[in-house]
Parts: structure tokens; sequence; C-alpha cells
């Protein structure tokens, strides 16, 4: 047996045999590799379908009027399509203020996040500087610590400072979760625009912050777009830090709300209907802005094991 | 600051060999250091302190202090050094927690990296059209939010109308008609699972694809004219050139996994039992939000927090090492 054998080997240890196996397999192998790649097709498309399922199944039970829901046959198409499930979420109105809650939270974080982690990534990547390695070293392990592991720390700050329950302290707490790691995703953009650029610019006459205004910013647009996507899903989404820095039930945002919804008409029987139109409204928004960030984020997370 | 120095040279100012600005070292002429960069640094260092470098201080200080009866009607915390860490790890509950947090961790991260690589040489062996169908499917499961994933997921396992009895039902095993998964710990552990990985495993299996289409096809052709099987190319070409990203998300999954605490909060509220299926993140939620006990809570926190360095240690040095 030579599958111990390292690759380069493989093919000089015994030469003669493989070259033979290979003209005389040659036709009949190839077919042998046509079943197997369709074999290889339907497997992929079960994979597809098992994979998409839950979302498909939520949005499906979403549209689906509650008395089909509850008998014990279950339907996998949309035959009775409704939107009944969607006026009765709707209709409390306590969607509509946790939405209030969950867009006045995210869109201040996207905000300062954005302007904060600009400015220093500027700084990291434009200048040396004395105590830079500390920073990104300090940053990227500030990226990887876990909430649980703070959460109650944070909850006693914000309840000695009375800010419980307030807008202004899940911010906080939000924007120094986001700030590392878009820093880090920024810093790519920044350096990825030649200083050359701007410093063309400057000969042509342009003070340095005209050069920086006209020339820099708009190419980093993509940049500063796909940063935003990245902290509006982050904060958006958000649970555990919600859970102890907005205890009382009229300050929630959307997760914890569609928590309390299911907790609610649990006594009741549950309505499967409206809790899977309310997870379907919540993740619309998220999966549009999600597509458009995708592809940088892989990257940004393992372009290190990538290059390295 | 002066304004000379607000305008301080940048570094590609200094130097001006080819590689981009950031690769090179200061010039040494340069004595002064530029206070710009410490300038544009202010507001996310003035907000990392708030948000989180003086919880983890204020944790390091509840750690050591008493938080009884007394204090919740306004005494300040006595301090009692390391008696929390001594009372807390000395506990059979948290050792039962730690223990049942480690497996969980580890089983899940496992099957996420192998079903994710398992998904990606799939998505290279078939036609691209079955690929794109794949693609989109995993994004989506990417995309769900956490929490109408996880309640996707107790709609699916529900023990009278959900879909998971229905069809275990009806393929024979009628046993498992209204069975209650979320009651019992093994089978809550199992829906956490399934939930858990499936969130995971798009991160996981898009990153390691992205890591094969960078093997060459003529490597591989070349490797089958010279007659290596299916198996032999995986295991001397496409697992070692996918090493460095498996390795990565490998750890990453580890870190995450091991911070679980949401999901589980979630599906606890189906009425599991909670100081069996408590992992801990839980523990730390429990003892501090429902008994009050902040300086135990605190103990373990620290506990975590130094775990999570620890580990993301490998992790952090391979993006540094793209920073140089």
């Amino acid at each position: 047996m030579s599958a111990v054998a390292p690759t380069r080997s493989a093919g000089s240890s015994r030469p003669a045999t493989a070259a033979g196996s290979v003209r005389r397999q040659h036709a009949p192998g190839a077919g042998r590799r046509r079943t197997r790649k369709v074999l290889l097709g339907a497997l992929g498309v079960l994979a597809a379908l098992v994979w998409a399922f839950p979302v498909y199944w939520m949005v499906l039970s979403a549209f689906t009027p509650a008395a089909y829901l509850r008998s014990t046959t279950p339907e996998f198409l949309p035959l009775h399509a409704t939107a009944a499930n969607f006026r009765g979420v709707l209709e409390g109105g306590s969607f509509t203020s946790a939405l209030k809650m969950s867009l006045t939270i995210t869109l201040l974080t996207v905000v300062l996040v954005l302007a904060f982690a600009f400015l220093g990534a500027l700084a990291i990547s434009r200048w040396r500087f004395r105590g830079r390695t500390s920073f990104v070293l300090a940053v990227l392990f500030i990226q990887m610590l876990p909430a649980e592991g703070l959460f109650i720390a944070q909850y006693k700050m914000l309840s000695s400072v009375h800010l419980l329950d307030s807008v202004i302290g899940v911010t906080v707490l939000y924007t120094a979760a986001v700030i590392p790691f878009t820093i880090w995703m920024l810093r790519g953009f920044v350096a990825g625009v030649p200083a050359e650029l701007e410093e063309a610019a400057m000969v042509d006459g342009l003070s340095r912050t005209q050069a920086f205004l006209r020339i820099t910013f708009p190419l980093l647009a993509p940049g500063l777009v796909a940063s935003g996507v990245y902290a509006f899903l982050q904060a958006w989404n958000e649970f555990t830090v919600a859970l102890v820095a907005l205890p009382s039930q009229s300050s929630q945002t959307l997760p914890l709300w569609l928590r309390n919804f299911l907790s609610a008409s649990a006594n009741r029987g549950v309505d499967w209907g409206q809790v899977m139109a309310a997870s379907t409204l919540i993740a619309i928004p998220v999966i549009v802005f999600f597509l458009f960030v995708q592809g940088r984020m892989t990257s940004g997370l393992v372009s290190g094991a990538v290059k390295g | 600051m002066s304004h000379d120095a607000a305008l301080g040279v940048p570094a590609h100012d200094a130097a001006t060999a080819p590689g981009g600005p950031t690769s090179e070292r200061p010039a040494p002429r340069r004595r002064r250091t530029p206070a710009a960069p410490y300038v544009l640094l202010v507001p996310a260092v003035l907000a990392l302190l708030a948000g989180l470098a003086y919880p983890v201080g204020r944790q390091i200080v509840m750690s050591v202090q008493k938080f009884g009866l007394e204090q919740q009607f306004g005494q300040p915390p006595e301090l009692v050094g390391f008696a929390n860490f001594a009372r807390v790890f000395t506990d059979d509950a948290l050792w039962a927690v730690v223990i049942r947090s480690v497996v969980f961790c580890l089983v899940n991260a496992g099957l996420t990296v192998v079903i994710g690589f398992a998904f990606a040489l799939l998505m290279r062996a078939v036609h691209s059209s079955v690929r794109i169908v794949l693609q989109v499917s995993l994004l989506l499961a990417w995309a769900m939010p956490m929490v109408a994933g996880v309640t996707v997921f107790k709609w699916l396992f529900d023990y009278r109308t959900g879909v998971v009895n229905w069809l275990l039902v009806k393929i024979g095993f009628t046993g498992m008609e209204g069975y209650s998964w979320l009651s019992k710990p093994f089978t809550f552990f199992l829906v956490a699972t399934l939930v858990i990985v499936w969130m995971s495993v798009p991160f996981v299996a898009l990153s390691i694809y992205a890591g094969l289409t960078a093997v060459p096809d003529e490597v591989l052709e070349a490797a089958r004219i010279d007659g290596a099987t299916g198996t032999q190319q995986l295991r001397h070409i496409l697992f070692p050139m996918v090493r460095p990203v498996l390795s990565i998300v490998l750890l990453l999954q580890i870190i995450w996994d091991l911070r679980v605490f949401a999901q589980i909060r979630l599906l606890q509220d189906a009425g599991a039992p909670v100081s069996d299926t408590n992992l801990l993140g839980n523990f730390i939620y429990e003892l501090g939000m429902s008994r009050q006990d902040f300086g135990g809570a605190a103990a373990v926190s620290i506990f975590v927090l130094l775990l999570t360095v620890l580990l993301s240690w490998p992790y952090v040095r391979s993006l540094m090492k793209e920073d140089a």
C-alpha cells in the first residue's frame, strides 16, 4: 500500500502500472466519472433543499392560516396563502414600538461605529506610530471577547449610572462591541487605496483635506457600505446584551420582543402562524442586507489564513 | 495638540520603496512621532473604554467583593479576596457545567467543520448550476437572524404539530407522536446542536470552498493521470492545501461554540430543566441576574474571558501576520 507515501512519490514509485492502468481504463473511467457527477449533483440539490428548508418553512407558515397549521398533516405548498398572520402581528402595536426601538439603536450604532472606526482605520493604515502594534493586537483580542463573559459587569455598570432600559446605554455597548472588527475590515479598504493617488492630487494643487475628500473618500465608499451593513446586522440581531441592558417590557428590541411574543402566545397554545410571520418580518431586512456584505465578511475573517 | 503635528507626515511619505504605504518602517530621520494618528484613534478608544474596558475592570473588582443580602439594601460591598473564586470553583455544579460546555462545544465545532468541509468538496465536485443552488441555500441559512432561526427550529420540533414528529411517525417511528424534544436534556442538546450546526455550517463551507478554489485544476488532473484515486487526491492534495483555512475555522468555531448562550436560553423557554441544560454563559446569567450573586458571576466570567484570550491567541497571531 502506497497510501502513506507522500504525494510527490505517488507517480514515481510505480510508473509502469500507473501509466498502464490509465490507458486501459480511460473510456470506462470517464463513464463512471459522469455517473458520479450526476449522483453528486443529486446529493448537492438534496443538501441545498435540506439546508434551506427551515427558511422556507418559516415563510410558508407565515402565510398559512392558523387552522391549517393546527392540523396533524402539514401542507408543504402555499395552497391557502393569507396575510392574516401578518395583520395579527402588527395589530397590538407592540411590534411597531419594538421596531422603533431596534431602528433607533441600530442606526445610532451604525453612525457611531462608522465614524469612529473609519478614523481608527485611517490612523492604523496610513501611519506607523509608537503603540500601533499594541493597539492592533488589543483590537483583535477585544473582538474575540464574548458578551457572555462581560454582560453581568455591563449590567452593573449601566444600572449604577441609571442607563438601563435606555437607548444610550445599549448603543454604547453595541458601539464598543462592533468597532474592533469594523476597524479591521476598513483597514483593508484604506490600505487598498494607494496614498500616491492623494499625493498626485496634491501635486496638482489640492490641499491634503481636499485630496482626501475628493480622491480617497469616494474610493472608500464600498468599504464604508460593507462596514455599515455589518454594524447594522450586529446591532439588529443582538440578543444577549439587550437581554440584560433592556430589562423592562416597554423598551424591547425586536429579538427580545419575538421571544416574548412566543412566550405570551404559549399560554393559549402557540399561534405558530403569527410567530413565523413575526420571524419573517425580522429576518427580511437582514437577509437582504446580508447578501450585500457576505463576500467581504468571509474574506475578512479568514484572509489571514489564506495568505499565511 | 499643536497644529503642525496634526498634519504629521504619513508613513508613506517617509520612504518610496514599492509595496504600498503600510509595508514600510518609519524612516530613521523622523524622530518625532506624529500626533495625527493618536487624535484619530481617540473616539474609538473612548468607546472601547466605556463599553468594554471599564466593564472588564469593574468585573475584576466585583470578583473580589461580596454581594449578599445587605448589599441589596444599599450597603457597599465588602472585599473578600479570592473567596468568590474559592466558593464557585469548589462547587460541583460549576464543573458539571464546564464539562457539559466543553463537550457541547467540541461536538458542535467538530460536526460543523466536518459537514462544512463536505459541503465545500461537494460544491467543487458538482456542476456550476447545482453549486449556485447550494450557495444560495447556505446564504439563506447564514443570513437568518439567530432569534428567528431558533424560533423556527422550535416550530419544527413542536411536540404537537411540528413537522419533524410528523415525519418520524410517517416513516414508522410511531413512538415519536407528541414527543417533547425540549423537555429532556439529551434531546434538548440534540436540537440545540442541530440549530447551531445549521447556522454555522455556511460560514465554514464557504470559507473552505474559497480555499479549495485556490487549488488549480491542473494539479488534480496531473494526479489523476498519475493514477491517484479520489481519496488520495483528497488526502494528499486538497486537504494539505486547505489546512490553514481549516484550522482557522475550527478554532473560530471552538471559540464561538464555547460561548453559546442565547440559543440555549431561548430553547429553555419551552420548559426544559434549566439546571440540567445550562452552559457556561447560562450559568453566569443565572448566578448574576437570578441569584444576584454578582461576585460569583464575575469570578466565572473572568474564567471565561481568560479561556477565550488563550484560545484566540493562534487566530490573532495569524491575523497579525496579515497586518505586517
